[in-house]
C-alpha cells in the first residue's frame, strides 16, 4: 500500500516538479518570528470565517430565491422548512459579524505593530482593498432576505453615489436598474455577493498572503528577524528568531480555532440575532418601498462609518460632505505607511504621543459605534439626565469623535514627518529569543 | 530571407496598432454589459399617473400614496399648522425655494406653502438625503430630537429634519427640500398625480 501511494506521490512530482518546494516555502519552511502573541491569531481566524461563509453560502444558494416577489419568503422557508438551514443560515449570519470583528482585530494589530510599514506597504494595501471588498460584499448579502431594513439599506448605501455631483442621479439608476430597488437590483446584488466578489476576495487573499510571504511577517517587536543573526534548528541560513509557520503556527492557530468556533457556536445556538446586533429586528419584516423602518441603522459593523456621515451637515445645497467623510475615512487608512514616516513599528518602542494617539483613534472608532448604532439616545439620558436635547448631544459628541478620527492621521503626519517622535531603542532581535 | 534583419520601428508601430485595435475592442465590448445595468424597458413603463380622492382626509392627517413606486405624501394642514410655517423661515436652509432648492418643485408650487392650495401639501415622502421615507410628525409639541417643534418630517435613518411643507431645517444631512411633484386638482376634492396643471407645463 505504501507503495502505491509513494509511487502516486512520485507520479506526480514528476509532472509537477514545483509542487512540493512551494508547499514547503509557505509551510514548513516559511520562519516567522517566534514571538507572536495572542494577536496574530485573526489572520487565520479570517480565512477560516471566509471558509465557513462560502461553504454556508453555497448551501443557502440551494434554496435562496433572489426575485423580490420570493426573497423573503424563501429565507423564512430557509429558516422554518428546509431541514437544519436555520443552522446554515445562522453560521452565515453569525460569521459575517465575526468575521468583521477578527477583521477589525486584525487590523488594529497591524496598526498597532506598524505592519504596514516598509516592507510591508503592498501587504497593508491588498489587505485594505480586501477590507473594502468585504463591505460590498456584506452589504449586498444583507440586502438578499428583502426584509425591509434590507430594502432601505440598499436604498442609502446606493444613494451614497446620488450625492456625487452631476452624474449622481444616473449612476444611482445604474446600480439599481430601476428608480428604486427592486427586482432587478436584488438579482445583480445576487450575482455579485455569489460568485463576482467571492472570485475577487479570493484572488486577493492569496495576492495578500503571497505579498506577505515575499517580505516576512512582521512580530510585536517590529523587529526584523531577516537582519537579525542567522541559522536555527532547521536550517543554518534562516533566521535564528525564526520558526516553521508549519507545525509551530499551525498548532498554535488551532488552539485559536478551538476557542473562536466555542463562541461562535454559543452565538449560533444560544443568541443567533446577539439582541439586534448581529440580525436586526425589523428584517423580519418584509421589504416595503412605502415604509421607512423607524429605528433603521446598519449592522454594528458599519456603524462608524454611517456616523461619519450623519454627523457632516450639508453645506453648498448639497449633501456629498458627509459621503466624503466616510470614503475618506477609509481612504486615510489605505495611505497609513505614507501618513506615518516613524521608523520604529511597533508601538512598545514608539513615543508617548503616538500611544496616546492610538488609544484616542481606538476610542473614536468605538464613540461613533455608539452613535452609529443609537446606543447613545439610551445612554445620554441615562447620564444627563432625561430632558436633554438629544440630537444636540449627539451632534456635538459625535463630531468630536469624528474630529479625533481624521485628527488621529493629521497628527500622524505632523508628528513623524516633523519629527517631534522621541522613540525608545528597538531591540537588536525579538525580545523573547532563546 | 528578406525580412531577416529586424525593424524596430516598424515592430513598435505593429505592436501599438495592434494593442490600440485590441483596446477599441474590449472597451466596445464592455458597453452592451455596462448598458444592461441601466432600468430595463419594463422598469421605465411602470409610470402612469396615479389619482387621489381628499375627501376622507381630516386636517392635519397624512395620506400616503404609490406613484412610481414612491410614497407621495398628501397633506390636509391644519390651521395651526399652516400658522407655523412663516415662523420657521429663520431656521432654514431655502425658506424660498428659490435657491439651492429651486428645482425641487414645479414653477406653480414655489410659494410659500410649496402647494398649489395652501393647505393640501402633495409632496415626494422621499429625504433628500439618502432617500428614506421621513416620518410625519404633525404635532406641535416638544420632540426628543427638537423641543420647539412645530411640526413636519423627521427621517430616522440620519435625523434630518423638515417642517409642513417639505422645507429642511439647517444643520441636517439633507441638503434641500424634498420635491413636490407635478400634481393638479381635477376638481375640488380629487387630486391627480403626475400631471401638471393644465397650462402650466
Amino acid at each position: 500500500m505504501a507503495n502505491v501511494f509513494s509511487s502516486i506521490g512520485e507520479w506526480v512530482s514528476d509532472r509537477a516538479p514545483n509542487l512540493a518546494p512551494t508547499y514547503r516555502k509557505h509551510m514548513t519552511e516559511y520562519y516567522a518570528p517566534k514571538n507572536f502573541n495572542l494577536w496574530y491569531y485573526f489572520g487565520s481566524l479570517a480565512l477560516l470565517v471566509l471558509v465557513n461563509q462560502i461553504v454556508t453560502g453555497i448551501f443557502l444558494t440551494m434554496n435562496y430565491d433572489p426575485s423580490a416577489a420570493g426573497a423573503f419568503d424563501s429565507v423564512q422557508y430557509i429558516m422554518r422548512d428546509v431541514e437544519w438551514g436555520w443552522l446554515i443560515r445562522y453560521m452565515h449570519t453569525t460569521g459575517a459579524s465575526l468575521f468583521f470583528v477578527v477583521i477589525y482585530l486584525h487590523m488594529f494589530r497591524g496598526i498597532m505593530y506598524g505592519s504596514y510599514k516598509k516592507p510591508r506597504e503592498l501587504v497593508w494595501l491588498l489587505g485594505m482593498l480586501i477590507f473594502l471588498v468585504l463591505m460590498a460584499e456584506a452589504f449586498m448579502g444583507y440586502v438578499l432576505p428583502w426584509g425591509n431594513m434590507s430594502f432601505w439599506g440598499a436604498k442609502v448605501i446606493v444613494s451614497l453615489f446620488g450625492t456625487i455631483p452631476v452624474i449622481g442621479g444616473t449612476l444611482v439608476e445604474w446600480i439599481m436598474g430601476d428608480f428604486l430597488p427592486a427586482d432587478a437590483t436584488l438579482n445583480r446584488f445576487f450575482a455579485l455577493h455569489v460568485i463576482a466578489l467571492p472570485l475577487v476576495l479570493l484572488l486577493l487573499v492569496v495576492l495578500h498572503l503571497a505579498a506577505l510571504h515575499e517580505v516576512g511577517s512582521n512580530n510585536p517587536d517590529g523587529v526584523e528577524i531577516k537582519k537579525g543573526p542567522k541559522g536555527n534548528r532547521w536550517d543554518a541560513l534562516k533566521p535564528a528568531d525564526g520558526i516553521p509557520f508549519h507545525p509551530y503556527y499551525t498548532v498554535k492557530d488551532l488552539v485559536g480555532v478551538g476557542l473562536f468556533l466555542a463562541i461562535a457556536a454559543f452565538i449560533i445556538f444560544f443568541q443567533p440575532t446577539l439582541g439586534g446586533w448581529f440580525l436586526e429586528h425589523d428584517n423580519s419584516i418584509a421589504a416595503n418601498n412605502l415604509v421607512t423602518p423607524t429605528q433603521i441603522k446598519p449592522v454594528w459593523y458599519f456603524t462608524a462609518f454611517y456616523a461619519i456621515v450623519r454627523m457632516i451637515p450639508s453645506a453648498l445645497g448639497t449633501a456629498v460632505w458627509g459621503v466624503l467623510g466616510m470614503f475618506g475615512s477609509i481612504a486615510l487608512l489605505f495611505l497609513l505607511p505614507w501618513i506615518d514616516a516613524g521608523k520604529v513599528k511597533s508601538v512598545r518602542y514608539r513615543g508617548t504621543g503616538y500611544k496616546v494617539a492610538l488609544t484616542m483613534f481606538v476610542l473614536a472608532f468605538l464613540g461613533l459605534v455608539m452613535i452609529g448604532t443609537d446606543y447613545t439616545d439610551v445612554l445620554f439620558p441615562k447620564l444627563f439626565g432625561s430632558d436633554i436635547d438629544i440630537t444636540a448631544w449627539d451632534n456635538a459628541f459625535g463630531r468630536v469623535m469624528t474630529l479625533i478620527y481624521f485628527g488621529f492621521f493629521v497628527f500622524l503626519w505632523l508628528y513623524t514627518h516633523l519629527g517631534w517622535e522621541k522613540t525608545k531603542p528597538v531591540p537588536e532581535r525579538v525580545t523573547t529569543h532563546d | 530571407m528578406a525580412n531577416e534583419v529586424v525593424d524596430p520601428g516598424r515592430r513598435r508601430f505593429l505592436t501599438a496598432t495592434t494593442a490600440v485595435v485590441g483596446g477599441v475592442g474590449v472597451v466596445a465590448a464592455v458597453v452592451p454589459f455596462i448598458k444592461s445595468w441601466e432600468p430595463s424597458a419594463r422598469a421605465k413603463a411602470a409610470g402612469a399617473p396615479v389619482t387621489q380622492s381628499l375627501k376622507k382626509i381630516e386636517p392635519g392627517q397624512q395620506l400616503i400614496v404609490a406613484w412610481r413606486s414612491l410614497p407621495v405624501f398628501i397633506v390636509n394642514r391644519s390651521p395651526s399648522q399652516l400658522a407655523a410655517l412663516p415662523k420657521q423661515d429663520p431656521r432654514l436652509v431655502d425658506p424660498g425655494s428659490n435657491g439651492t432648492s429651486s428645482d425641487q418643485q414645479p414653477k406653480y408650487a414655489q410659494n410659500a406653502t410649496r402647494s398649489i392650495k395652501p393647505e393640501w401639501l402633495v409632496m415626494v415622502g422621499i429625504c433628500t438625503h439618502l432617500g428614506c421615507v421621513p416620518d410625519y410628525v404633525g404635532e406641535m409639541k416638544a420632540e426628543p430630537f427638537d423641543p420647539n417643534w412645530q411640526g413636519g418630517y423627521y427621517c430616522p435613518c440620519h435625523h434630518s429634519r423638515y417642517d409642513m411643507a417639505g422645507r429642511v431645517y439647517q444643520g441636517v444631512p439633507a441638503p434641500k427640500n424634498m420635491v413636490i411633484p407635478p400634481y393638479h386638482f381635477i376638481d375640488d376634492t380629487t387630486v391627480q398625480i403626475g400631471v401638471d396643471p393644465q397650462g402650466a407645463a
